[in-house]
């Protein structure tokens, strides 16, 4: 891919479209832009259609109708392998590979790539330690971790090809209170920190509020609105109202993120 | 006691008929495996040959072993050659454990693993050879394990078209009503799979994914 400055968008959806497989329209005419550098937060219900949405970036599902295009470049003509090495992934179940140990876990793109020993060992050493993890645990089983430590290493891993993108399927969404409050803030300061691009699903109101720069709220296929999670609280939408205040009081997620 | 004389009597002929067994069975596993894993990869990569493949396995599987021995005589180029036919009739045996426990390990490798590697970039090759595979492994090997036993006792028919083995004892002893004779083949065979079993077995405790 060709960094293309011209265009302010990481990511748009432009008129896209996509039918399951058994004829229903899952969603179509979604348009929605992703900017550089911010942390997108796509909220909605199970079956609202967000997770298909994060998928046709990656193209691990191609649209119907439509076109995505990620840095001005439409995703269908991009080589796929090439697309997807340049995007970062995180999925709720992480899909860590069970028989490689953390260390390989997070090298194997860059070996794939080719780099030499030493750079992925450097590269794996630092993002350890991004990730608030001992350099010892380079040499565990995905087994020996607790689940905190595998969504970290999940996560990094994601990072170890230097992508400039990350699309995150609830990544938090397996962990205990504790532990997901605490990644939620590190991975905030971590995106800030980073300047990354982030697409992030959840259909938790407070995870939204706290981690994104705008949400974008999904209702069966349809995009209700995108607003910042200060406007969301105030929205007049009426969705947006009744996640609102099946919540309870929003605010004081927002002040809890501190000074940006 | 009279069969332990009777074995250490004859070892030089039993050895030699257990070496013949163990070609028989090590051959025709090499070959099931060598044609079977690639059968079950592509049967699960693509859903339309995953019926003819496996149903094909099934229906082989299905015919008497002596009446496949048969079938198989008037072969050319094989029914010259009888430990060949054996060898091609152990490898039609064995083919359905080594495609189906292939078809079912790639299939019960974690979805969330195999999404993150495509995810990641992966090209599905190296999707299979780096991920898909390794952890099927295991799986794999206990249908290798399974073909191996089957053969074990198989083979022993192979005597009845003239392939050797240990099959030779067994059906003289039942020509001339030797129990001995009988016993000196079947113990070997017997050994022989409970070795293989145990062995496999083993190999394939070590290779589980944790």
């Amino acid at each position: 891919m060709q960094p293309n400055t011209g265009a302010a968008a990481a990511i748009e959806f432009c008129d896209v479209a996509y039918t399951l497989p058994n004829g229903r329209v899952l969603f179509s005419g979604l348009n929605l832009e992703v900017r550089r550098g911010e942390m997108l937060v796509m909220l909605g219900r199970s079956g609202s259609g967000k997770t298909t949405a994060l998928k046709l970036i990656n193209r691990l599902l191609e649209p119907s109708a439509g076109e995505v295009r990620v840095n001005g470049t439409s995703v269908a003509q991009t080589d796929v392998i090439r697309l997807r090495r340049s995007i970062g992934y995180v999925i709720q179940d992480v899909g860590l590979f069970p028989h490689y140990t953390v260390e390989r876990n997070i090298g194997l793109v860059p070996r794939i790539e080719g780099w030499d020993e030493g750079r992925i060992r450097g590269r794996v050493t630092e993002l350890l330690k991004l990730a608030g993890l001992d350099d010892k645990l380079a040499r565990r089983y995905p087994h020996e971790l607790s689940g905190g430590q595998r969504q970290r290493v999940g996560v990094v891993r994601a990072l170890a090809a230097e992508p400039a993108i990350l699309l995150m399927d609830e990544p938090f969404g397996a962990l205990d209170a504790l532990s997901r409050d605490q990644l939620q803030r590190e991975f905030l300061a971590l995106q800030q920190r980073l300047g990354m691009t982030v697409v992030f699903v959840t259909h938790d109101l407070h995870e939204a509020l706290l981690l994104g720069s705008r949400i974008a709220l999904m209702e069966e296929g349809k995009l209700e609105c995108v607003v910042s999670p200060e406007e969301f609280l105030r929205s007049s939408n009426p969705l947006a109202a009744a996640y609102v205040r099946a919540f309870g009081n929003g605010a004081n997620v927002i002040a809890k993120r501190g000074p940006e | 006691m009279n069969l332990l004389h009777f074995l250490s009597q004859n070892s030089d002929q039993i050895l030699e008929s257990t070496g013949e067994h163990l070609w028989l069975v090590g051959i025709s596993t090499l070959l099931a495996v060598v044609i079977g894993i690639p059968l079950g990869i592509l049967s699960e990569r693509w859903p339309g040959w995953n019926k003819p493949v496996l149903g094909g396995a099934n229906v082989i599987q299905t015919i008497p072993s002596l009446a496949l021995f048969g079938f198989l005589l008037p072969v050319p180029w094989l029914g010259g050659r009888a430990d060949r036919l054996a060898i091609l009739a152990l490898t039609l045996y064995a083919l359905l454990p080594v495609i189906r426990n292939t078809y079912t390990g790639i299939r019960g490798v974690d979805p969330a693993v195999v999404e993150a590697g495509r995810g990641m970039g992966l090209t599905e090759r190296q999707l299979l050879w780096r991920v898909q595979l390794p952890l099927a492994l295991n799986v794999i090997l206990s249908g290798v394990r399974v073909a191996v036993v089957i053969s074990v006792g198989l083979a022993t028919i192979a005597a009845a078209i003239g392939a050797g083995g240990l099959g030779e004892f067994i059906f003289r002893g039942l020509a001339m009503v030797n129990n001995q004779l009988i016993l000196a083949g079947a113990i070997p065979a017997a050994a022989l799979a409970l070795l293989a079993d145990f062995g496999l077995g083993q190999l394939e405790k070590r290779l589980r994914p944790r």
